[in-house]
């Protein structure tokens, strides 16, 4: 039975790869990223093996701990690194608990994350290489180490499957936890700095933590090399607790949601009205328009972008501003202005199939984009204008104002352009309605972030001459070349976005038809 | 039927093909369904009815063969023959962040029509399908018989001339089934026409007076309803055109005494 469910697994994966060519590119791809990581851990501990035993003790259970971590919570963030088994659709089939468990962690190992996170594992033997006897007990412990991280994936997401099950509770669950992931980058750029000015308190860090079930399988090892045999009991006694209380708990967790399946509860509040269709003018333009907008504040996965917008000025702020030179902070506006720009690039994958309604009622290309522009614009363009005088107000530098505004509404109004033409144009593996919107198919990203970059290249491109007249107004100190900046960035930009809107709008119309097969194929 | 030469049929369909890769799904497929009829279209799972009507309604562009709604050629006059159809489609996804009302107010917007026409039909049709009070709710928290509903109000806005359902009756609770076939009957009675497609076939027996039985992307048989199953049942008839039933009350094992 264990073998089936794990052949089932690998028969799945099989399946959607050879269902998308560019999806076993994206696999492939990542498996190389993760074999790459694994040769410089492997180079690394390797390296550690000719350290002073404590410096080899202190980077072990500070990694160790930190994958521990990483394993538990970003699937976590991303509704599961593996749900190709999902137990909830196993629900109806007899399957004892038991064999379960075991099916399910070892489908986890055998995934190419858990391959590469045992291989990492078992290196740390490296370390201790030169007294092989220790070397043999790290094998035992990172393999330990290796399925408490799969495990504690597990658990967790057993676990949230019970808490989360409802539709709101899951796309509030989705959207407020991207904030923290986003800065998690300053997060860890001040900690490591924080590390660098503490690098002497480091093993008294890990001290601490190789005392949390986190830390302290990884700890044995080296308790033993610098000749504390009773720790290292305690510390491995911690550690396989750890693994064994995990592993009760996700059995737990799952009798739990196999008994009690997760499903939608519905639970509608009634609202008044037309909303947004009462605003916008009764045209289909006005009507997509309002429809685009409605979804900016109820599709989680349009409120993401939105959420992203504020965190811009604080990010940019933490990793430029924070020495007290405040001009990085200029940068805020033309960020915001291609993030906005761009956030429509994938609308028309967002609709899914619910956009065979403007094929069905044949509504022209044109109002189709112009709609879905004018909502965005809505609060694209205010915001925009809004960071970059506020920008400009934070740093004193008022003399640049006229020209970053050229350059910010330039780039709103390209990145406009192009999202129109692109999203026009091409269907892209984007999260379903009602998904997780973190959740990534294997490989589905791929192919929207290379057309992602090279739409950014094309963007820089067409938004050269403004950008080129702003610096060389900053530069010179040229009031007069700001202002042809913001006259560029104007006329240059709409006249795109008419172009984009145009274009996108006839092939739209034209490939209607072959848009929404490729879009039931997302389905 | 003189009458049929003279004024061009509701939806006449002529040679209609279409492929996936190495699957024929749909094998040059005639037929003509006639003004102000009620067309039943039968078949089993993946005879290709889906794919018939998306090519018959504009969504699905054929390999080859012609569509003409009320004698307008579909695929050359978009627009013109999408203002004349309603399409209910399965399976595809709804707007559904929308309330029942917004949705089936976007459907008339988008058709072109004026806000104060759409206001007016979407009360309507809200009341039509007994949705009134679920008109502020999110489509997405919906039932499925509610959302087939909303659905076909979405298709009805417009006040088309030709109605294509695909499933109507799929998941939509006795009462509302009932209501909705008095509505289809009262549509045809005023001169419109229906196609349907559906797995009942008593349904369709009842409801329908004409059909067409569909199987492996070909058209088996097609006429009125009492011509196509003759002397039998609806049912019978499909099962001796289609073939595949099975006789025998199954393996031995699957009997309890």
């Amino acid at each position: 039975m264990v073998a089936h469910l794990v052949r089932l697994r690998f028969r799945l994966l099989a399946n959607a790869l050879s269902r998308s060519p560019w999806q076993a590119v994206a696999v492939i791809l990542g498996t190389m990223y993760g074999l790459f990581m694994l040769v410089l851990a492997v180079a690394g501990l390797f390296t550690l093996s000719f350290a002073s035993d404590t410096a080899g003790r202190t980077v072990v259970v500070l990694g160790g701990a930190a994958l521990i971590v990483g394993w538990t919570v970003l699937p976590l963030l991303s509704s599961g690194i593996d749900e190709t088994v999902d137990p909830a659709k196993l629900a109806t089939i007899p399957i004892p608990i038991n064999t379960l468990i075991l099916a399910l962690a070892v489908s986890g190992v055998l995934g190419v994350p858990g391959i590469i996170t045992t291989l990492a594992t078992l290196a740390t033997s490296l370390v201790w290489w030169q007294t092989p006897l220790i070397g043999v007990v790290a094998v035992f412990c990172g393999t330990i180490g290796a399925l408490t991280c799969i495990v504690g994936s597990r658990m967790l997401a057993a676990l949230t499957v019970q808490v989360f099950s409802g539709r709101r509770a899951r796309e509030a669950k989705a959207v407020f936890i991207l904030i923290p992931l986003i800065l998690l980058g300053p997060a860890i750029l001040g900690v490591s700095s924080l590390f660098r000015e503490l690098s002497t308190v480091l093993p008294a860090i890990a001290e601490a933590i190789a005392w949390t079930p986190l830390g302290a399988i990884w700890a044995v090892p080296g308790d033993l090399a610098l000749g504390n045999p009773g720790a290292a009991a305690l510390h491995a006694v911690i550690g396989v607790g750890t693994l064994a209380g995990s592993t009760l708990v996700w059995r737990l967790a799952l009798d739990r949601a196999l008994e009690r399946p997760a499903t939608s509860t519905s639970v509608g509040s009634a609202q008044r009205g037309l909303g947004w269709f009462r605003v916008f003018p009764g045209t289909p333009t006005g009507a997509v328009a309002a429809r685009a907008l409605t979804y900016w504040f109820r599709d989680p996965r349009y409120a993401l972008s939105l959420i992203s917008v504020p965190l811009v000025p604080a990010l940019v702020f933490f990793y430029t501003g924070a020495s007290g030179d405040l001009t990085g902070l200029l940068f805020v506006g033309p960020v915001v202005a291609v993030l906005l720009g761009m956030s429509i690039y994938t609308d028309v994958s967002y609709d899914n199939t619910a956009f065979s309604l403007h094929l069905q009622t044949a509504v022209s290309g044109r109002a189709d984009r112009w709609g879905r522009v004018i909502a965005v614009s809505v609060f694209a363009a205010p915001t925009t204008i809004a960071l970059a005088v506020a920008s400009v107000w934070a740093s004193g530098s008022w003399d640049r104002l006229v020209g970053l505004l050229g350059v910010s509404l330039g780039l709103l109004l390209t990145g406009l352009a192009l999202s129109s033409l692109v999203s026009g144009r091409f269907a892209f593996s984007v999260p379903t309605p009602g998904d997780n919107p973190l959740k990534s198919r294997p490989g589905g990203g791929f192919t929207l972030m290379l057309s992602m970059f090279a739409s950014w290249t094309v963007l820089a491109v067409l938004t050269l001459p403004e950008m080129l007249l702003a610096l060389i107004g900053f530069a010179t100190d040229s009031a007069f070349l700001g202002w042809l900046a913001l006259g560029t960035g104007l006329i240059l930009g709409s006249a795109l976005l008419i172009v984009g809107v145009r274009v996108g709008g006839a092939l739209l119309e034209n490939r209607g038809p072959e848009m929404l097969v490729q879009l039931q194929r997302q389905k | 039927m003189p009458e049929v030469k003279s004024v061009p049929p509701a939806l006449e369909i002529s040679g209609l093909t279409k492929s996936f890769g190495d699957t024929l799904a749909v094998n040059s497929v005639d037929l003509v369904v006639p003004r102000g009829s009620l067309f039943g279209l039968v078949g089993p799972n993946g005879a290709g009815k889906t794919t018939t009507l998306s090519m018959a309604t504009g969504l699905l562009r054929p390999d080859s063969g012609t569509v003409s709604v009320h004698g307008v050629d579909v695929w050359t006059h978009l627009v013109e023959s999408k203002r004349r159809i309603g399409v209910l489609t399965d399976g595809v996804r709804l707007f559904d962040r929308l309330t029942g009302l917004q949705l089936v107010t976007y459907a008339g917007l988008l058709s072109g029509m004026e806000r104060a026409v759409v206001a007016e039909r979407a009360a309507d049709l809200l009341e039509l399908f007994d949705l009134e009070a679920a008109s502020g709710t999110l489509v997405v928290d919906y039932s499925a018989g509610m959302t087939k509903k909303i659905a076909l109000a979405c298709a009805l806005i417009h006040a088309p001339e030709v109605l294509v359902l695909d499933e109507p009756f799929e998941s939509v609770d006795p009462v509302s089934g009932a209501n909705i076939r008095n509505i289809l009957h009262g549509f045809v009675e005023s001169g419109g026409t229906v196609i349907v497609s559906s797995h009942a076939m008593d349904l369709v027996q009842r409801m329908c007076d004409h059909v067409a039985v569909i199987a492996d992307g070909r058209v088996l048989a097609s006429g009125t309803t009492d011509e196509v199953r003759g002397s039998s049942t609806l049912e019978d008839r499909f099962v001796e055109l289609v073939g595949g039933r099975r006789h025998g009350k199954g393996p031995e094992w699957l009997r309890i005494s």
